[in-house]
């Protein structure tokens, strides 16, 4: 909203300058969002002017040369294009060294070989009116040549432009915001400018209103006019709409908006010879009923919106705009002045179908109160009485009358200083209501308050009330203090810690931490090649989304890996070692939200390990990369897991496993399929896994374990067995039968060679460690061991122990 | 006969003396020690020797075996320790060549560590952390909340809904949270009064320029207990500020409107990279745009009408009252951080990455 100071100081005027009533305003609640200026600078540069001589330009048809008296015995040559200048008119003049409205300087120049020193302005180069045609030709009463400008037309203001919430649309108004500035300031306010009303009650000849549904149209106001003369508003008037933003029009149209603009409250103005019948009707629509409004468009309705009809139909969509049909012309000469009030969550509502918002709407949506609908009448009157030398019908249709009486409300000094934690004496907040247009009388805890109708939707509890109090006597008074808690405490819970954990310890092998999408692309399934059953498939889709490509959400993070990895590729990135942690998104079904688990994916491309000038070519990463990452985040969590053989559609068939954690699937890791990583442009291997940290249990309290203090035995052996063995098969083979004093048995190297191993073999040497606790272990005991582990290898495998 | 012996002692120690190497000096022992030299051979015989001589000549004879050992060892000591030192010196390396590779350091997301280093100051300050869904129901996200059917955050414009919506006025339509509050109603239902809680999380809005885009993430802050006032705000606020921006800083409250607190407040810190809103050099702040203080947050005490909903848990709003904040993870860390555009941190370039942690 744009608050041109000049229109304020009419009703308020601080001795502040312009930052400083912005900043009690932003302090107070009405956030000033930013200054600007409104019209000319250099002002002792515009002053008023008389033409002594204008003749015609030797070397130009449309040109003038002018001799005016710019006062002080000055007479300056300016030539003028405008066609209707002449000698004896009084004008204004901008003398060089003048800014106009966009910033430029005026300079001395010469137009077709004559020196013009200045310009004879028309109003919109003032910026305080939209006519070109001509220069402005003033009024010659009393008006001396050389008399400043400024005194003279409204040539520059600054302008506050104001960000107004939505519980305060009583200051969408000017002098609603003369009302916050009074509050906040403590300079006086003028009498609200309807207070003064030529009108009269009663009912109105020749003109009737029905209201069909009082329910959305709390009240519906109108007066008639009659001799209204059409034409242009008056200067002062076109100035201030447009330093408020607002293009002049007529004086009737200008008249509708300037007491919006200052009152909040919309108004429209029918011709009344064009309203059929002379009477309106407010009823709902019926379902499908077309209307054309004034934007030229045919809108369809529904029976929730409301429309004013005549009595050959409709003419307007109540509160949001009207239709062509009555629209008031410059051949009118009655006028009907509607104000009415219309149920706010209506009016949003039928905007939003309709697509269409309209000054109006957007006020009336914010819940306007009845009571306003005759304030902008009294303003209104006065105004077409004086600007369109009209004559006001005796008489008001009031339909629905003013709204419920007024609330009290109790503000006990208790409650004040409780939610706020600082004392305000009742006779500061007494102070501080009134300020705000509120009644306020002693009671023996506080305060009886009684709510003004235009604060009737926003202020309905004490705490509103506090509300008020608090942020006018100034919120920089409050103390800085913390709450006593009363013995809570604060912690992580071990869910949260396990997640951090996880993280830490993947940035602990080098993985930088990515935060991606919750979107996903509605072709991610097909491109990952995910089967027509896949439940990964099915993923939640917005209506709304912004575009296309971010229309579901993910049902995996690896899709978001993989554009994080293509993207940093795309610039040069060599190694990638990256990790997501984050929710994905699955449907249930029954349950109306989705299940949201939090994963954790890594994706490896690039070296191993980082090049060097004593390894400039390290391997490349594949499955065994990203299955020690895996493990080191699986100890770090002391999690039971292990891997099994598993196919994903979108792993390299022979190079991918299921992730089990305490024996449940938990996940996958693998090398991404060629094909897959070809569509994120990665050609070389791409290593991964993603794993549902929620399946991972809570770690226990790790308990002491005694150190022993006899020596450990250890040895090497070499299994040879069949090439379907699993490492995983023949460890726990080797550590069942090597018993309790087999401590550990890990592979440390795989061996195959058909022709000393035979066809389909394979070569697993194992380092077993042998320990007692009580004892250091003999030779026999050890060998025994050995023995019994080559039984069971030979027995349960069909493979034996080689030489070693 | 001990002339003689002297005479092999001196020519061995000399020869001792001369052994340029380890090599060198064990030809050297077998020439005077070894079985076939001429001082054991003389100690062998000793015994042939007339009964005069005997004594003097054995006495003599095992003086200068010993003598010689000795030397041989003290020389070969000198001998190692001088190969060493030259094996040491052959091993010599360039010391200006780079280093074994370390392990790549990988960082945690910039949204993460600040995400970590709020929740840290309010677990300082006796709050729990508190999580809950991302989708949402329109009951949780806005009606439980005070937003008025009118509200334009409601609309499709500024909330995602998701497949099918039909009303977004029906209380049971499921969309993407636009903000981590639903977790203040979530965690009262759950949890009896006293409660003091922040609630990190990923939140959506139709909205794609350098300072929105449509998922950013939220910490909001709710404590509710019998006598927790605006000052207790305006208070756990300041450390707040002071821990993540300095100790330097104030914060300032100016009153503003949301549905859900009352009175409703945005939070200013003053800016940490000028005084006053101009720079050490005079310029004006580009950083605060001049103004001295710095937009972080939106806060309040908490509507009654939002007690109301839970109501029945224990919240009676003439019994307890609160405060609730909130603030964007990502403005928190782009402020601190100087990042000119959100966007960057989604685009995971890990050239940004590394520059953080």
């Amino acid at each position: 909203m744009r608050v041109p100071l000049q229109w304020l100081r009419e009703y308020v005027d601080p001795a502040l300058d312009t930052h400083a009533v912005a900043d009690r305003l932003t302090m107070t609640g009405t956030k000033v969002e930013a200054i600007h200026h409104h019209g000319v600078g250099a002002l002792e540069n515009f002053v008023v002017g008389r033409v002594l001589e204008a003749d015609q330009h030797p070397n130009a048809d449309r040109l003038s040369v002018c001799v005016v008296d710019v006062g002080a015995d000055s007479l300056y040559q300016i030539v003028c294009g405008a066609p209707n200048v002449a000698a004896g008119q009084t004008v204004a003049v901008a003398k060089p060294g003048a800014v106009m409205p966009d910033g430029s300087k005026l300079g001395k120049a010469k137009l077709r070989g004559i020196e013009s020193n200045g310009m004879i302005l028309a109003e919109d180069e003032l910026a305080i009116g939209t006519e070109h045609a001509g220069i402005m030709v003033l009024a010659t009463d009393g008006l001396v040549p050389g008399t400043p400008l400024e005194g003279v037309l409204p040539i520059a203001t600054d302008v506050l432009e104001l960000e107004i919430t939505s519980n305060r649309p009583d200051c969408l108004g000017i002098y609603g915001v003369a009302r916050e500035v009074h509050a906040a300031t403590g300079a006086a306010l003028a009498p609200p400018p309807w207070n003064e009303d030529s009108g009269t009650a009663g009912a109105v000849q020749g003109a009737s209103i029905t209201v069909k549904c009082p329910d959305l149209c709390p009240r519906f106001t109108a007066r008639v006019f009659e001799d209204v003369k059409i034409g242009p508003s008056p200067p002062w008037l076109k100035a201030q709409l447009m330093a408020a933003g607002q293009r002049p029009i007529s004086n009737v149209v200008d008249i509708t908006n300037y007491v919006m603009l200052l009152t909040s409250q919309p108004l429209h103005a029918f011709d009344l010879d064009r309203v059929e019948g002379a009477t309106l009707t407010v009823r709902r629509a019926h379902d499908g009923e077309q209307i054309d409004t004034l934007d030229g468009q045919t809108r369809t309705l529904d029976s929730d919106m409301v429309l004013i009809e005549d009595a050959a139909g409709p003419t307007s969509i109540a509160g949001v705009m009207g239709g062509a049909r009555s629209e008031v012309g410059a051949d009118t000469t009655r006028v009907l002045m509607e104000a009415a009030n219309w149920d706010g969550a209506n009016i949003h509502r039928t905007s939003l179908k309709l697509g269409l918002r309209s000054e109006a709407s957007g006020r009336f949506e914010k819940q306007l109160q009845p009571e306003q609908a005759m304030e902008a009448q009294a303003v209104s009157t006065r105004l077409m009485i004086e600007l369109c030398g009209a004559r006001l019908v005796p008489g008001t249709i009031d339909v629905g009358g003013e709204g419920p009486p007024p609330k009290t409300i109790a503000l006990r000094d208790a409650r004040v200083r409780r939610l706020l934690g600082v004392d305000i004496p009742h006779e500061r907040s007494a102070e501080i209501l009134k300020a705000l247009g509120f009644k306020a009388a002693w009671a023996h805890d506080g305060l009886e308050v009684t709510v003004p109708p235009f604060r009737r939707g926003d202020v309905t509890r004490e705490v509103d009330l506090i509300e008020e109090v608090a942020r006018i006597d100034g919120l920089e008074k409050l103390p800085a203090t913390l709450p006593s808690r009363h013995g809570a405490s604060g912690r992580l819970t071990v869910r949260q810690r396990l997640r951090r954990h996880a993280a830490d310890a993947l940035t602990a092998q080098g993985l930088h931490e990515i935060v991606g999408w919750s979107f996903a692309h509605p072709d991610l399934a097909d491109r990952l090649r995910l089967a027509v059953d896949d439940e990964r498939r099915n993923a939640v889709a917005l209506e709304n989304p912004i575009s296309t490509d971010v229309s579901r959400l993910r049902t995996t993070v690896l899709g978001s890996l993989l554009d994080v990895a293509r993207h940093n590729r795309a610039r040069g990135a060599g190694t990638l070692r990256l990790f997501e942690a984050g929710a994905v998104y699955l449907p249930t079904e029954p349950g109306p939200l989705p299940r949201e688990p939090y994963y954790a994916g890594a994706l490896l491309a690039g070296a191993a390990h980082p090049p060097s000038w004593r390894d400039p070519q390290p391997r490349p990463v594949d499955f065994f990369a990203a299955k020690g990452v895996l493990q080191g985040l699986m100890d770090a969590l002391r999690a039971d897991w292990r891997l099994e053989r598993a196919a994903e559609p979108f792993l390299h068939p022979g190079r991918a496993a299921r992730i089990l954690v305490a024996g449940m699937p938990a996940g996958w890791v693998g090398e991404v399929h060629p094909l897959v990583a070809a569509q994120w442009d990665l050609r070389d291997t791409v290593a991964a896994f993603e794993l549902d940290l929620d399946a991972v249990p809570e770690p226990q309290i790790a308990l002491y374990r005694e150190l022993s203090e006899f020596p450990d035995v250890r040895e090497d052996i070499a299994v040879v067995v069949p090439d379907h063995v699993t490492a995983a098969q023949l460890l726990a083979l080797v550590r069942h039968a090597g018993g309790r004093l087999l401590a550990d048995a890990q592979v440390f190297d795989v061996y195959r060679d058909p022709e000393r191993l035979g066809e389909g073999n394979v070569s697993l040497a194992l380092r077993l460690t042998y320990r007692a606790g009580d004892r250091t272990l003999t030779d026999e005991e050890v060998a025994e061991r050995r023995e019994a582990i080559a039984d069971a290898v030979a027995d349960q495998m069909g493979g034996r122990i080689r030489a070693s | 006969m001990t002339d003689r012996i002297a005479h092999i002692r001196a020519e061995a120690e000399n020869a001792i003396a001369g052994a340029g190497d380890t090599e060198a000096l064990e030809s050297v022992r077998i020439q005077y020690l070894g079985r076939k030299a001429d001082l054991p051979n003389l100690l062998r015989n000793v015994a042939e020797l007339p009964a005069a001589e005997r004594a003097a000549t054995g006495k003599a004879a095992n003086e200068a075996r010993k003598a010689l050992e000795a030397a041989i060892d003290q020389r070969a000591e000198q001998l190692a320790a001088a190969e060493l030192d030259q094996r040491l010196e052959r091993d010599r390396v360039d010391v200006t060549l780079p280093a074994d590779p370390v392990p790549a350091t990988g960082r945690l997301h910039l949204i993460t560590q600040t995400q970590r280093e709020i929740e840290d100051v309010f677990i300082g300050l006796g709050f729990n952390v508190a999580e809950g869904p991302e989708v949402e129901t329109v009951y949780y996200n806005f009606d439980a909340l005070n937003f008025e059917s009118t509200h334009p955050s409601r609309l499709m414009s500024d909330t995602f809904y998701l497949q099918p919506t039909e009303d977004i006025f029906d209380t049971s339509a499921l969309l993407l949270r636009v903000h981590t509050s639903p977790v203040q109603i979530r965690a009262m239902e759950s949890q009896a009064p006293p409660i003091y809680i922040v609630i990190p999380g990923r939140v959506y809005r139709p909205d794609n320029d350098a300072t929105h885009t449509p998922q950013f993430h939220q910490m909001e802050g709710l404590a509710v207990d019998t006598d927790i006032s605006l000052g207790d705000l305006q208070g756990t606020l300041l450390t707040f500020a002071r821990a993540v921006f300095g100790d330097e800083r104030q914060v300032r409250l100016r009153p503003h409107f949301f549905p859900f607190t009352e009175p409703s407040v945005e939070v200013d810190v003053s800016c940490f990279n000028c005084k006053t809103g101009v720079t050490a050099d005079g310029q004006r702040c580009p950083l605060c745009k001049g103004e001295g203080w710095i937009e972080i947050l939106g806060a309040g005490m908490v509507d009654p009408n939002v007690f109301e909903y839970v109501r029945d848990n224990g919240y009676d709003p003439e019994q307890i009252q609160g405060f609730a904040f909130g603030m964007g993870i990502e403005r928190i860390a782009m402020l601190k951080h100087g990042v000119p555009d959100l966007r960057m941190l989604y685009d995971n370039d890990v050239r940004l990455l590394e520059q953080f942690g």
